[in-house]
């Protein structure tokens, strides 16, 4: 198992060069760069001359291959360069967003949990009754509904019910616990609705499958209880085509809650990303991707380590 | 007096264990209702072994599960009847009170070993979950019974194996740990459904050996499930025959095996191939197939396919008496327990035993080799740790033009991939594969379409081998078509009308999906697709293993009639020694990859010269108590070893009693023991003379 470990974070490495060369070059096709959009954005009068130093400033002007040199070392000693919109290093740039990204993401993943393991649950044990029906309306609910539409309903409830509206600023966590939790539980219902909704959905269908395994038969036919049977027997085995989608919907999160963060007004990664794609920012940008890419990557791995914890057929040699 | 006499004795004066008295059983369908189960009525004493027999849809599972109420809960209702064990009808049980019943007094031991046990739990948690809830045991006291109920099972190294999982066992290893669940709070009574149905030959002697002393030895009565009358012979003290939700027969082993008194039951004892018997007879079939218990027949429900089917059949009928404790359900059962009923065994000469040609082969395979590379496990991010399977390993026979070569083999033994490299499905990795006098083991794909006309296959699963978005005549026709044979549409409809109507099925059919059709029918239209062509040689894979016992008669009987009609060639690869013995000229026996013995099929049987075919022999039951009270009970020890690591020298060495030091070392030449008779063994001639010793 440990050597199985390591040989997949070996595995990363080219993964992640791969991603690292494909969003250099990609960034670099894109016609236009920073300084156009930094100097001449506001459509004032600058002079070629001053633009060409600009260049010569933030390194624009060297040859592709040197610039592409200078970034592959740079991101071996774990270094993503500086921001050419900021100027400042880029891992400060994402690293203060990440933590308020990253809560939000954690606090849906928990929401997304605690309500569809019992939901999929209850839905799968009591089949073709009004639970169910009104379990499927709720899940169908959430893959339908946007989630930044549903985070305007909530803040509208928020406004017109109790006259309130969460904080703006943001406060971590090891600061003020009710504060940050005011601000961010919101948005982070907005995402777990539909995060529910996936997993719930396949918790209710996997079980279902599972509840009309032999196994289940036999473990009645043991005598076990009714709720043995389905935390012990069924559950354990409903929850693996879960854990993949939980994993892939976390990873997700991270990168993808652009319009959500909008609506809540977070200054967070995908306020970020917008930003810097706005500003033709290649190092922001170009380290933004290579952390999703990590995160995906581990993510990833995680359930895969997760299946062996769950599942003992799987075993890594 | 042996102990199986004194077991019997016992078991006619002890208390009844379990009554079930006039149980119904229906099932919700969208069709409508399905009455499963017709007032059945039987009883268990303490300590007895009762059979259940029956063909598949019969009601014999639905209302073992009913005893354990067991049955889905939304489409299955119990309506009427009552199960009585020891003086509580647990009909009447709370569902709480029932779940105390089960694994407690009543335990039940499913047929598919592989999916019945949980797959992630250990098989230790698995095995002491009955005694936590049952027996309140504490960690300690369970883990100590749960070693010994594995010992008891003949699981060595118990302590270890209470932590793996089930993927870490065999089918047969599974099976074993099942009964050891099912043993684990001494119950009263344990039903067994099939419970070696999936298993192989010498692995199931094994199983139902352990578990006829297991509940012999601590007093636990036995109720055994199962569509193999063999099992029934070699087992039961009693038996219920069940047709189409109703007990048809009731009696001792002895009464239906020797005097049956019902006209289904006789023809269910003569539609099965035996091992005992010498051949030359068609096979005698049930005509016809179950009824749709949507809508049965009023009046005996076996009348519509009875051969002695009069007026009165199509009255209501209740069981009768046919003799002491012997009960039938038959409107004639005077005249038929008078023998006035029987018909007279049919004696077809079959196939006049025309001379074979054996010096000219339609198929030839010469040292035939078929390996296959396996990924064992990831050694590092580069490098991978391989094996090879040698699934055929050196295998050589002939097939003469109009004879029938049977293939035996347990599962893994590579019989079927040697079917695959005759139909050049897959490539030999050595060897040589003549077709008609000319090598097409590595004929160009274009080459071998033109043989492929004249090589057909008959798969195993007539559920899974037809298409099930194509009618079935479009099925059949498909090769006409694909090889221009019958251009014109019209004619080739004509031609699938003449195929259906050879194999036994009517023109109409042609319009029918597979979903629509009975198994036995479907494997027909298989029969009919590999017919299309005209083939010369056809690789016959498992054909009637999955279909019921007197629909296996009808096909087994149309294959016959088919060779002698058409002159074909038949591979016939099976598991099943009866039925390999029925139809084939030649038997070839297959072990790990290599052929153990092959010879004509009177002489294999008769004098087999090969250890492993002698343990094949005697671990198949005969349909016969009596024969089977003779024969002593010899269950191959051990398990099949791994095709991975296949055992050096002689690769039977490992479960062979008869191996000495060099069958460890040499691996035994195949040679003549015999006129037309090969045996791959180092000692055939003693393992001979101590088997003749042993019958006299």
């Amino acid at each position: 198992m440990l050597r199985y470990t390591i040989n997949r974070i070996l595995l990363m490495i080219p993964t992640l060069i791969g991603v690292a060369v494909l969003v250099f070059f990609m960034l670099r096709i894109v016609p236009g760069d920073i300084v156009e959009v930094k100097l001449r954005g506001d459509g004032g009068n600058i002079t070629q001359e001053v633009v060409e130093q600009e260049r010569k400033r933030l390194g624009l002007d060297r040859p592709l291959l040197i610039q592409f040199k200078d970034y592959m070392i740079g991101l071996a000693k774990l270094d993503l360069g500086i921001s050419m919109w900021t100027e400042r290093p880029v891992i400060e740039e994402i690293a203060i967003r990440l933590e308020l990204s990253l809560e939000v993401a954690i606090l849906a993943t928990i929401i997304a949990i605690l309500l569809a393991v019992p939901l999929g649950t209850a839905a799968a044990l009591m089949r073709d009754t009004w639970v169910d029906y009104a379990v499927r309306i709720i899940t169908i609910g959430g893959l339908s509904i946007p989630s930044f539409w549903f985070g305007m309903l909530i803040m509208l409830t928020l406004l017109s019910l109790f006259n309130w509206l969460p904080p703006i600023v943001f406060t971590p966590i090891y600061v003020d616990p009710v504060a940050n939790l005011t601000q961010l539980i919101w948005p982070a219902m907005a995402v777990g609705y539909r995060y529910c909704a996936v997993t719930a959905r396949m918790i209710r269908s996997s079980l279902l499958e599972i509840m009309s395994e032999d196994y289940i038969r036999t473990a009645r036919a043991k005598g076990v209880y009714e709720k043995l049977v389905v935390s012990r027997h069924a559950l354990r085995n409903a929850m693996l085509p879960a854990i993949t989608v939980i994993g892939l919907e976390f990873a997700f999160l991270i990168g993808g809650l652009v319009v959500t963060e909008q609506v809540f007004n977070l200054n967070g990664i995908g306020q970020l990303f917008v930003q810097s794609v706005s500003r033709n920012d290649f190092m922001l940008i170009q380290g933004m991707v290579m952390m999703i890419a990590v995160f995906y990557v581990f993510v990833n791995l995680i359930v895969d380590l997760l299946y062996a914890v769950f599942d003992p057929r799987i075993r890594y040699g | 007096m042996d102990a199986r006499t004194d077991q019997k004795t016992h078991a006619e004066t002890a208390p009844v264990l379990l009554s079930v008295e006039d149980l119904h059983v229906q099932f919700e369908t969208t069709r409508g209702i399905v009455r499963a189960v017709e007032g059945i009525s039987y009883t268990v004493r303490r300590g007895e072994t009762v059979a259940i027999v029956g063909e598949s849809g019969c009601g014999k599972s639905v209302s073992s599960l009913a005893i354990m109420r067991l049955l889905p809960r939304k489409t299955a209702r119990i309506t009427r009847g009552r199960i009585m064990l020891d003086g509580r009808n647990l009909l009447d049980l709370s569902d709480e009170q029932m779940r105390e019943v089960r694994g407690r007094d009543v335990s039940m031991i499913f047929q598919e070993p592989m999916t019945s046990l949980n797959p992630v739990l250990p098989i230790g948690l698995q095995i002491m979950e009955p005694l936590f809830i049952h027996l309140k045991m504490t960690p300690e006291q369970a883990k100590a019974r749960a070693m010994e109920l594995l010992e008891l099972v003949g699981i060595t190294d118990s302590a270890r194996r209470l932590d793996q999982y089930p993927h870490q066992f065999s089918g047969g290893m599974r099976q074993r740990v099942m009964i050891a669940i099912g043993l684990a709070c001494n119950p009263k009574l344990i039903i067994a459904d099939e419970p070696t149905t999936a298993l192989d030959v010498t692995i199931q002697a094994q199983i139902l050996e352990l578990m006829k002393n297991l509940s012999r030895e601590l007093g636990i009565a036995l109720v055994i499930i199962t569509h193999n009358l063999g099992i029934v012979a070699r087992y039961a003290d009693r038996v219920n025959v069940m047709y189409a939700g109703n007990i048809i027969e009731q009696g001792s082993a002895d009464d239906i095996f020797l005097s049956p008194a019902h006209p289904y039951a006789i023809g269910l004892m003569r539609s099965v191939p035996r091992l005992d018997e010498p051949r030359g007879t068609r096979l005698e079939t049930i005509e016809g197939l179950p009824p749709d218990l949507l809508n049965p027949p009023s009046g005996c429900r076996f009348s519509p396919r009875c051969p002695h089917r009069i007026e009165i059949c199509s009255q209501p009928i209740e069981l009768r008496p046919a003799g002491e404790g012997h009960l039938s359900r038959c409107h004639r059962v005077d005249e038929v327990v008078a023998g006035k009923l029987t018909k007279p065994q049919v004696v077809v000469a079959r196939l006049a035993q025309q001379e074979l040609d054996h010096t000219n082969p339609i198929m030839a395979v010469e040292n035939l080799k078929k390996f296959f590379n396996v990924t064992l496990a990831r050694k590092n991010w580069i490098s991978q740790e391989k094996a090879v399977v040698r699934a055929v390993n050196d295998v050589s026979f002939s097939i003469a033009k109009g004879e029938t070569l049977g293939l035996v083999g347990e599962s893994g033994c590579g019989k079927t991939t040697v079917g695959r490299v005759v139909l050049r499905l897959d490539d030999a990795t050595e060897g040589k594969i003549k077709f008609e006098g000319l090598d097409i083991t590595h004929s160009s794909s274009g080459a071998m379409r033109e043989k492929r006309r004249r090589i057909q296959v008959i798969f195993q699963d007539p559920y899974s081998s037809l298409n099930p978005r194509m009618t079935c005549g479009e099925i059949i026709a498909e090769p006409l078509a694909v090889y221009k044979i019958v251009a014109e549409k019209k004619a080739r409809e004509e031609r699938v009308a003449e195929l259906l109507q050879q194999v036994g099925l009517f023109p109409y059919m042609a319009e029918r999906y597979p979903h629509e059709l009975s198994g036995g029918q479907r494997q027909r239209v298989g029969i009919a697709r590999a017919l299309a062509l005209e083939p010369t040689f056809i690789v016959c894979d498992e054909p009637v293993s999955a279909l019921d016992v007197s629909i296996q008669g009808q096909i087994i009987n149309l294959l016959e009639d088919l060779q002698q009609r058409l002159g074909l060639s038949f591979l016939f690869i099976a598991h099943d020694l009866a039925v390999v013995r029925h139809i084939s000229n030649r038997v070839a026996v297959m072990y790990l990859g290599r052929i153990m013995e092959l010879a004509d099929r009177d002489e294999l049987y008769a004098n087999p010269a090969h250890p492993y075919t002698q343990a094949l022999l005697d671990a198949a039951p005969i349909p016969d108590p009596k024969v089977e009270r003779g024969r002593a009970p010899r269950a191959l020890k051990g398990e099949i070893p791994s095709p991975l690591k296949p055992p050096s020298g002689c690769v039977f060495h490992t479960r062979c009693p008869f191996a000495i030091e060099v069958c460890k070392e040499e691996v035994p030449e195949t040679r003549q023991f015999g006129p037309r008779h090969l045996v791959a063994c180092h000692r055939a001639e003693e393992v001979v003379a101590h088997a003749a010793t042993a019958r006299n």
